[in-house]
């Protein structure tokens, strides 16, 4: 994604992840390499076949070195040689759950973000719940421009303001109802209606989750009751 | 008042029909009819040939476009800082009362236009109230009244 004129096509640039010497194609965005080398990050307005937007900034890395640090957006960021990346240091963790805390209190309801606290372990929402049921990820809007090129829904307004919709508020006679927007929403899915439904952060299978879950998330063990295979506080993650 | 397309066409052309033009494009038409009637904009999407969406966005991103028929005579009140300190609430709710309409809101009759800025950048005048681009500095409730009467 990051064109960098100096090198010519094929050619690698090295950069440090995580303390670790790798290979980096530069016309690669950064986050496309830590994706490479598998390290798992989480991103929310990214999608592989839709241009990157960065506007949510979860993908937030850290680079540089000494005091010379800084954070970034992984999905917008170029890549090249000597470049010092670190994904999961203190500063980049208290971050993306700074984020997430703030998008979870815009939309309580998201099944996506809701999932995504539960594996970063984010205990609390310090924010006042928005309940709001869009987080201007512009995925929707991507979406419908490049995959489905309809170009029927778009952002209006700004700044607080800001909002999805269509041309003049009305029913768009772009759009063919694919029902691709909604597809990709992250916020139309809605998180479980389990035990603690209104609350801002459910978290529910933070505490109670045995070490297998964020491996097998779909498969349920046969040990009854759930949790079985726990033995000690070092079971629980 | 509504949008004819030769007027439209126009302005249009003198921009070559551009998409890159679109904001100079729109604020012609504003100035014209002092918003943007929503055919125009329509007719400004398929002239440019984009996406009637993205003309919506740029309309309702900008402060200076309205969709909305706005009044003969413009009247913005400060309410940045140093104009809030110094009692430009006051003014407002003067303002509103007169007129009998909210801030944002245009009187039926079509006359006045009343809205609210952050800051004129003439804060040693404070309050300000800024009427067709005419700054009146140190207003107060008894002011309005002549403010009003004086076109
Ligand atoms: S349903 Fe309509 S708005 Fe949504 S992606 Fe499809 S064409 Fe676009
Ligand atoms: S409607 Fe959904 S996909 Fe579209 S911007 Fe809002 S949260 Fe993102
Ligand atoms: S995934 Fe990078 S900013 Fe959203
Ligand atoms: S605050 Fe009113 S002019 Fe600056």
């Amino acid at each position: 994604m990051s064109q960098n004129s100096q090198t010519p096509r094929g050619e690698m640039v090295k950069i440090m992840l995580n303390g670790a010497e790798v290979q980096a194609d530069p016309y690669w965005s950064l986050l496309e390499v830590i994706q490479f080398y598998g390290i798992d990050i989480p991103t929310l307005c990214h999608d592989e076949g839709l241009t990157p937007y960065g506007v949510c900034r979860l993908c937030v890395v850290e680079i540089g070195s000494g005091d010379k640090t800084k954070l970034v957006a992984s999905c917008m960021h170029p890549v090249w040689e000597g470049l010092e990346v670190r994904t999961h240091s203190n500063r980049v963790i208290k971050t993306r759950k700074t984020i997430l805390e703030l998008l979870i209190a815009r939309c309580p309801s998201s099944k996506k973000l809701q999932d995504m606290a539960a594996l970063l372990e984010l205990k609390e929402v310090r924010f006042e719940p928005l309940n709001d049921d869009c987080i201007l990820c512009g995925l929707c809007v991507r979406m419908c421009e490049e995959q489905m090129v309809a170009k029927a829904i778009g952002f209006a307004g700004r700044g607080t303001d800001r909002y999805i919709t269509t041309p003049f508020d009305m029913n768009s006679e772009e759009c063919r109802k694919c029902g691709a927007c909604m597809y990709i929403c992250p916020v139309c899915e809605l998180r479980c209606q389990g035990p603690q439904a209104d609350t801002v952060l459910c978290s529910g299978c933070i505490n109670t989750e045995p070490v297998c879950a964020p491996d097998y998330g779909d498969a349920m063990c046969f040990m009854v009751p759930c949790l079985s295979c726990v033995k000690g506080p070092e079971d629980v993650k | 008042m509504t949008a004819n397309e030769s007027k439209l066409d126009s302005i249009i052309d003198e921009y070559n029909a551009e998409p890159g033009s679109l904001i100079s494009i729109l604020q012609d038409i504003q100035a014209e009819y002092n918003y943007l009637p929503e055919e125009s904009l329509e007719y400004v999407a398929k002239r440019l040939d984009i996406p009637r969406v993205q003309v919506f966005g740029v309309a309702t991103f900008f402060k200076a476009f309205s969709l909305k028929p706005k009044g003969r005579q413009q009247i913005h009140v400060c309410m940045g800082t140093a104009c809030h300190v110094r009692g430009s609430k006051k003014v407002l709710e003067e303002l509103e009362r007169k007129l009998e309409i909210k801030a944002g809101d245009t009187t039926p009759d079509g006359e006045f236009t009343l809205e609210t800025v952050n800051c004129v950048g003439a804060c040693a005048l404070g309050p300000v109230v800024v009427e067709n681009e005419e700054y009146h500095g140190e207003m107060t409730p008894i002011k309005v009244e002549s403010l009003l009467n004086s076109k």
